[in-house]
């Protein structure tokens, strides 16, 4: 196949960042085969206290009720989780369900879609509710590859090492386990559902390490890895047959008089219309918060990542575990402003690009975990002021060039085809010239509180994917995310469907909504947004629209 | 400061910054997305576009979120078409040529006219890797429509009636499953792990105390 073609932009990199890329040039030969220091565990310690968001104080508030109340969380997290409910003063009947199944799974990403797969291959009904698309989801987006301990110089017990240092020794053992466990079998279904991973001619899977692994175990399908699998997923899904109801957010779940759950209060999210679901098990699904925008980040997320499952289950009496905790992803794109915050996948490190600064020095180890990382650039940018300057901040080059100088020509044309494209389309050649980065809010590590059959403490109520906490610990490993969504989406379909069959409900109710809202009216709290926030809102500087609209909704 | 631009969402006109990608200009504009907005990165396909430049008469292909405005940009969403998504059973179907007249008959009456390529915001060979198709190449037609992003403009200008992605999608799932080499390190692992080799081992390692792991995990080999 002929090269793929790039018109460059002669005027995108000013005259300042053009100086600086011939001080990355200049190093370059220097830097190629050089073997970059990893830092001590004193010295990571040092740069994730000193510069990691998660250890700004001013960025998190205090829970007032709930279940974890008195433990701190983002602050914009903390206004959904105190907001006020979009059913109260509302009809709904709850006893009159429109649809009635036995596995009602809340969204439609590679966790609710594995789910869906395994719930009804385990002979329950059921039914899919997304409030956008099916596959309109963060696994979609991700790009890098999904870890599996599956080659003869791994194992499970090593990736589960790995994954336990990464989430700095909070990861639940349980549920590490499985994913570890269960990783090569992943990889198999995946297979035989038609993934095409890249593999050696002799069937060998093709595998990079990631940032944090001790072995090389990140199988991927180009950088399109998340998006291979999800559509795969979906396809599947419609193949059998599962019903899918789309454009459509659960607001509310349901209850029953015994506190088992009991189905979904939905909107159509074009009408407004509100349905009831009635379920015997209910899957939340709903993946990440990155369009939270914690403290001003921009973010490599889905339109949709709006935590509206934690906000579901935190009312209805659930658990959150490590909510406190988010990843920023070291590589977002800084510049140019069109594709801010959007994903640099870490697999452009795993090819061999280093993270240079504005003198062409590479500072790091590219491959130290994405918290370490992450705080190390933002320590570069701003306590050394070793920064590119950009129109919106300052900057690091990732030195994109190095990677065809080390696998050869047609390297990233062939690895990282997605990013090519990406930067292609505003006039950036990264095969010949560096990129510029900064972390972008990126993962929630922290969720709900799940057992190893992935029910929360609520009878009924089952979590999977980003939705869920404790298995990454503090922090997650890059590709144990495509794992996790793949491993624990089909653990909890396959429990949930065995559980159905014993399950009988009581009378529907709402009565813990309002239980939750008396909560906050006792504890004196005023909500300050209705939620779940089911979609941002941007109006991108508007002046016009500065004052009307926020979070999109009427401010309360 | 901005330089302003005048664009045409649906034909009604706004004033937006020339900064800003089609996406974020109709959000200046206060439009609040729904249909026709997902991974905003370039990967789902939610907000295909078509547009014309005043005054050019040739029509235009694009994402939303990957594109930025122009003066006098008239622009269409595409957030749905109406695609023929055929559904089959991945255990029983065969990687041959009949599958593909079973399914997706429609195929056998492209007319060559290219316009599905033309349309492709990926700028992927759309009409050859379906020439593949008909012809029962999986793999190749596999290659060339990996990066298919499901917009459906292909569908949306097919004057066959062609649902160009529901075809390469079957393609590649017939090349992951049955064309592609197999991976014997994969199945053996699974082996090991089913017949319980690591079951001991594992639940020891998670048993140990904490300081032991710390131990371990900071001198732990590193392969090169």
């Amino acid at each position: 196949m002929a090269a793929f073609e790039i018109k460059v932009d002669p005027g995108v990199y000013d005259s300042a960042m053009l100086d600086s890329i011939k001080k990355v040039e200049a190093t370059r030969p220097s830097r190629i085969g050089a073997e970059l220091r990893r830092m001590s565990a004193e010295e990571k310690e040092d740069v994730l206290r000193r510069f990691h968001p998660d250890y700004r104080e001013d960025g998190f508030a205090v829970l007032r009720v709930g279940p974890n109340k008195g433990e701190k969380v983002p602050s914009e997290l903390c206004d959904l989780l105190e907001g006020r409910s979009r059913v109260l003063g509302v009809k709904v009947d709850v006893a009159h369900p429109d649809y009635d199944t036995d596995v009602l799974i809340i969204g439609g990403g590679g966790a609710g879609a594995s789910a869906a797969i395994e719930a009804s291959e385990g002979g329950a009904r059921t039914m899919i509710v997304t409030k956008l698309r099916i596959g309109d989801a963060n696994t979609m987006m991700a790009e890098g590859g999904i870890q599996a301990a599956d080659k003869p110089n791994d194992s499970p017990l090593i990736h589960y090492l790995d994954a336990l240092g990464g989430g700095h020794f909070y990861n639940k053992p349980e549920l590490l386990k499985k994913l570890v466990m269960e990783a090569p079998e992943a990889i198999q279904w995946l297979n035989k559902l038609g993934v095409m991973f890249d593999k050696d001619a002799d069937g060998t899977m093709v595998t990079t390490h990631g940032g944090g692994t001790s072995r090389k175990r990140m199988h991927a399908c180009a950088d399109y890895s998340g998006a291979e699998i999800m559509r795969v997923l979906r396809d599947e899904v419609i193949n059998r047959g599962i019903q899918i109801v789309d454009f459509t957010a659960a607001i509310e779940l349901v209850l029953d008089d015994r506190g088992q759950c009991a189905g979904a209060v939905l909107r159509n999210m074009e009408t407004g219309e509100l349905r009831v679901a009635r379920a015997k098990a209910v899957i939340i699904a709903t993946g990440g918060a990155g369009r939270l925008h914690y403290q001003g980040f921009p973010t490599s997320n889905h339109y949709g990542a709006t935590a509206d499952g934690l906000i579901l289950g935190y009312r209805a009496g659930a658990k959150l575990l490590y909510a406190d905790t988010i990843q920023y992803h070291p590589t977002g794109v800084a510049y140019p402003e069109q594709m801010l915050g959007a994903l640099v996948t870490e697999k452009v490190r795993s090819c061999g690009a280093q993270l240079v600064n504005v003198d062409g020095i590479a500072f790091m180890n590219p491959l130290e975990t994405r918290d370490v990382t992450a705080a190390s650039i933002i320590r570069e940018c701003k306590e050394r002021g070793k920064g590119v300057p950009t129109p919106l901040g300052s900057a690091i080059w990732l030195d994109t060039p190095m990677i065809e100088e080390l696998g050869g020509k047609g390297t990233i044309e062939k690895r990282i085809p997605g990013m090519l494209r990406m930067y292609s389309k505003f006039g950036i050649d990264m095969r010949l010239t560096p990129i510029l980065i900064y972390p972008t809010l990126h993962y929630q590590n922290g969720g709900l509180d799940v057992t190893d059959k992935s029910m929360t403490n609520i009878p009924g109520l089952f979590v999977a994917g980003e939705a869920a906490g404790g298995v990454h610990g503090r922090n997650r490993l890059m590709g144990n995310s495509l794992l996790d969504v793949i491993v624990f989406g089909r653990n909890a379909g396959k429990f949930a469907s065995a559980y159905v069959p014993d399950v009988r409900l009581g009378v529907p109710t709402l009565a813990h909504v309002e239980k939750f809202q008396a909560e906050l009216s006792a504890a004196g709290v005023k909500s300050k947004v209705e939620s779940p926030l089911l979609l941002p809102s941007y109006t991108h500087g508007n002046p016009k629209f500065a004052d009307t609209i926020k979070w999109g909704h009427a401010e309360l | 400061m901005d330089k302003m631009v005048n664009i045409y969402i649906a034909g009604k006109q706004y004033t937006v910054p020339d900064s800003l990608t089609i996406m974020n200009a109709m959000e200046y504009a206060g439009y609040r997305h729904i249909r026709g907005c997902g991974c905003r990165a370039g990967f789902c396909g939610a907000c295909a576009t078509i547009y014309r430049i005043k005054g050019d008469s040739e029509l235009r292909f694009c994402l939303a979120c990957q594109t930025k405005v122009q003066d006098n940009m008239y622009i269409a969403s595409l957030p749905f078409f109406p695609t023929q998504k055929q559904t089959y059973d991945i255990e029983k179907v065969k990687p041959d040529q009949t599958v593909m007249m079973e399914l997706y008959p429609e195929i056998y009456s492209c007319i060559g006219c290219n316009a599905c390529t033309k349309a492709c915001p990926q700028g992927l060979p759309v009409m050859q890797y379906i020439a593949y198709a008909q012809r029962g190449e999986y793999e190749k037609c596999a290659e060339a429509s990996f990066d298919c992003i499901a917009c459906g403009m292909c569908s949306a200008r097919c004057p066959a009636g062609i649902t160009h992605p529901m075809v390469s999608l079957l393609a590649r799932r017939l090349y992951g499953k049955y064309i592609a080499p197999e991976s014997e390190h994969v199945d053996n692992r699974v082996d090991e792990v089913l017949r319980g080799d690591y079951d001991a081992l594992i639940k020891e390692l998670s048993e140990k105390p904490l300081d032991e792991l710390k131990e371990m995990y900071n001198h732990r080999e590193i392969e090169k």
